[in-house]
């Protein structure tokens, strides 16, 4: 059984076949395209559950983790090891991803219809089959991307998980300006890129200073994580300007944390995510809820050990990732409570839930933030994807309303006038904005059973459902390692999930529908449906495999597996495992967080809204809504600083480079250049030239004397010779008469 | 017996007013005959050397004499043709007047 671990190196490049073949010959073939991406992330997903459950029962991998060798790349000094690992850590991702991948790939194929703001004449081919125009070029972009993401999760070495992190960058920005006729997604792609280009840049920073600082320089984690590095690297110290001195292995957290900051989309690097739901609904759960963010997290969970020893030694650094995380998830969940968009809500509860799991990471409770991880890919991307058939069926809806789009008073959807409101303004024809829906539990039954699952999972319903053993695992720490401000700061989020979780339930399916749109819409065809039933499915169980042992009654019938699987891992990584102890103080905040949440969201959206009716919440708290729902105003803070004082650099740069220094030295240097060159030519044209002609004219000159001798005159030419010779004899005697003298 | 140097004496002032008739002279037939002159100088010491020398059997100078005044004899023959057709197209022998090779 254990063979297989040595193919883990094959789970990345299906996928990436699957690109370049869709790339380079299948791309005229929509149906192809879909067909062959599916297929290929099929044979990784069966390869990587085959290895996963090869994981799960083989016995101490922990200790014995699998860290393979392919490849060596000759480079200067040191050769650069380009290879595999299977460990317990990665066998829980290789569960979770390549299933989703699948899942979110089926669901795209048929997701990907001609989408709305577009019109039929854009490309009728594409409108008649009723697909996206560059439905295949999606399939690339996404296989290319679960490339991306299965390589992360294999890598051995962080460069190379580096590597696969940026491949993901790429696909991100490629992805969510797929729809780049719009200019919210053109700009959401390169917003989505810059922010987290500058968390990309520190990290890389802090993986080069892990590089060098180590003994012996590597990035390999087998290596990284020895005892005599660990203690080697906290116990030297930088010295910092301001700072003071600090141990290397405090600042390279630090530097490595920002990588998780802008990929994971922690304050104050948040602000890319929700944008970044401009791309297609699959792209929403692929990327921006259950893999790519997460990796943000997943790399802290490989780097532990470094953040385990920078704790020991300065734990500030620690308490710094603790904090924003913490931060995070409050801060995130409160803007969520106020967005109408209904991918919003996910986007922000995203951030909030990533928000958890960083300061799981930050108090030290890894087990809990690797399980939470695990369970939220699970149900973000159900709600997700319901999210995608909930705006799908909408759309439809409109559609159907309007006579597919035929309609003389409204040509195209969204081109309604936008109504000022008391809570925000609203386009009563954004399929997306939860204003204009109500009602769906009983049009679109699937998707809504499914999402309210979801839904609950999200608000960590008690005992059920996933969510509440991993964030009750994450509460229960806090308490038990006695972090309150964090405890009170999670609970309260948590609180704020459930009531925003059941808000959305609320105001997306109960009620009476509030648009034509709702009224009409349908439910989606089985190619979505079914991936969300099956990923509901694990949405719920997923939890069970970390239920606590100590827990009351429930603990010890089901044993703690992710406790127990991961914890001689930590033992090798040189790690002391933790297990919170049990308390009733956080298992009773955490059942009271969210059933009171639910419960008070219920009698807030329990009946839906009425058509028109301003939401109850935003009377209720007047300002602060506003401030929540303009987001805190932190994407208006970041244009009047940042994003003006880049410009003004911008301007600056311009100005120094076209009017002020750089043209008038280059414009200089080119006069100067005319001058010389005309100089040189004053030169040549009289000096230079004035020689040759000279040295012409000395020979015409010569020529004309010479030709005098040539008169033609036999007898003058005789007379020439005489004279030589008689010269020629004078000086041969001449010697001759000397002596005789 | 008379001296060698007589000989070349004579044969010196031969050559010389040969080489001067063929220098000075502006008839063409002239500077011919002012050739011959230098060329008989020429016989006249090689005959006078050959006398004088140590081989006296061997002939050299009666033979080198013979084929020179054989060459001499063809070369008049080729110079005056020449001054004829010259006389011919321009009627004159005035080597004065033949300057076309005049550069």
């Amino acid at each position: 059984m254990e063979g297989i671990f040595n193919l883990a190196w094959v789970v990345p490049i299906p996928p990436f076949l699957a690109f370049v073949a869709i790339v380079l010959f299948l791309h005229p073939n929509k149906r192809g395209s879909a067909l062959t991406a599916i297929v290929a992330v099929a044979v990784s997903f069966l390869l990587g559950w085959g290895i996963a459950f090869g994981a799960f029962l083989a016995k101490e991998l922990g200790l014995h983790p699998v860290d393979g060798e392919l490849y060596a790349i000759p480079t200067g000094i040191q050769e650069l090891a380009i290879g595999f690992t299977v460990d317990p850590a990665n066998a829980l991702m290789l569960f979770m991803v390549p299933f989703l991948l699948l899942m979110i790939f089926i669901y795209s194929s048929g997701y990907m219809t001609y989408p709305g703001h577009l019109p039929p004449s854009y490309d009728p081919v594409a409108y008649r089959q009723g697909k996206d125009p560059r439905y295949s070029r999606f399939f690339a972009y996404i296989s290319l991307f679960a490339t991306g993401m299965l390589g992360l999760v294999i890598a051995n070495n962080l460069l190379m998980f580096f590597v696969f992190w940026e491949i993901m960058g790429l696909c991100s920005y490629l992805l969510i300006g797929f729809w780049f006729e719009k200019e919210s997604a053109k700009r959401a792609a390169v917003k989505a890129f810059i922010t987290t280009r500058i968390g990309d840049a520190l990290m890389l920073i802090g993986l080069i200073l892990l590089y060098i600082r180590s003994e012996p320089s590597t990035l390999r984690f087998s290596e990284l994580f020895t005892q005599a590095n660990l203690e080697q690297l906290a116990n030297t110290t930088a010295n910092l300007p301001i700072l003071g001195p600090v141990p290397w292995i405090a600042l390279i957290a630090v530097l490595l944390f920002f990588g998780t900051v802008g990929k994971s989309s922690q304050f104050p690097l948040h602000v890319w995510l929700p944008d970044a739901m401009e791309g297609p609904t699959p792209v929403s759960a692929l990327i921006h809820a259950a893999t790519m963010v997460s990796a943000g997290v997943f790399l802290l969970i490989r780097m532990f050990p470094i953040y385990a020893y920078a704790g020991e030694v300065s734990a500030s650094s620690l308490q710094f990732v603790a904090f924003i995380g913490a931060f995070t998830a409050l801060f995130a969940a409160t803007i969520a409570v106020a967005q109408w968009d209904i991918k919003r809500v996910l986007a922000y509860s995203t951030i909030s839930q990533l928000g958890y799991m960083v300061a799981a990471v930050g108090i030290g409770a890894y087990v809990a933030a690797l399980f939470h991880l695990l369970t939220h890919a699970f149900f973000k991307a159900l709600l997700f994807l319901g999210s995608g058939s909930v705006i799908h069926g909408v759309e439809h809806g409109f559609h159907h309303a309007h006579g597919h789009g035929n309609d003389p008073e409204h040509p195209e959807p969204g081109s309604a006038a936008r109504v000022e409101r008391e809570d925000g303004v609203l386009d009563p024809e954004d399929p997306q904005d939860m204003r204009n829906m109500g009602g769906l539990l009983q049009r679109m039954p699937r998707t809504a059973w499914t999402f309210i699952i979801g839904g609950l999972a999200l608000s960590g319903f008690p005992i059920v459902t996933s969510g509440f053993w991993s964030k009750d695992e994450i509460l229960a720490s806090a308490w038990d390692l006695g972090r309150t401000g964090v405890f009170w700061t999670l609970a309260l989020a948590a609180f704020l999930t459930a009531f925003y979780t059941m808000r959305q339930i609320g105001l997306t399916f109960l009620g009476q529908p509030r648009s034509e749109g709702a009224r009409h819409a349908p439910e989606s065809v089985p190619s979505m449906t079914v991936p969300l039933l099956l990923i509901s499915v694990f949405a719920v169980g997923a939890g069970w495999a970390g239920i606590p042992e100590k827990f009351p009654v429930l603990g010890g019938i089901v044993p703690n597996f992710i406790e127990h699987f991961l914890e001689p891992f930590l033992e090798y990584m040189n790690v002391h495992p933790y297990a919170p102890q049990f308390h009733w103080t956080p298992l009773l905040v955490s059942f009271g967080v969210a059933l009171g949440g639910l419960a008070v969201g219920y009698a807030v959206y329990g009946r839906g809204l009425a058509p028109g009716q301003i939401d109850p919440l935003a009377r209720l708290l007047g300002p602060l809504w506003q401030l929540w729902h303009r987001k805190y105003f932190i994407d208006e803070l970041y244009r009047d600083t940042v994003v003006t004082f880049t410009l003004f650099l911008a301007w600056l740069t311009a100005k120094f480079d076209r009017d002020w220094v750089i043209d008038w030295i280059v414009n200089w240097i080119g006069r100067l250049a005319i001058y010389l060159g005309q100089g040189v030519h004053t030169f040549d044209a009289y000096v230079v030239d004035g020689l040759v002609n000279a040295v012409g004219w000395l020979s015409d000159q010569m020529g004309r004397v010479v030709r005098l001798l040539q008169n033609g005159r036999a007898q003058a030419y005789l007379l020439f010779g005489l004279l030589v010779v008689a010269i020629w004899i004078l000086l041969a005697i001449m010697p001759i008469v000397m002596t005789l003298v | 017996m008379v001296p060698l140097n007589w000989y070349l004496t004579v044969a010196a002032l031969l050559f010389a007013l040969g080489l001067y008739g063929a220098l000075a002279r502006r008839n063409a037939i002239a500077v011919l005959m002012g050739i011959e002159l230098m060329l008989n100088a020429a016989n006249l010491n090689l005959v006078a050397f050959w006398r004088y020398g140590e081989q006296v059997m061997a002939l050299t100078g009666q033979v080198f004499a013979i084929l020179i005044i054989a060459l001499a004899a063809a070369e008049a023959a080729v110079g005056l043709a020449l001054i004829i057709a010259v006389y011919r197209d321009r009627r004159t022998v005035d080597v004065e007047e033949l300057d076309l090779l005049q550069g």
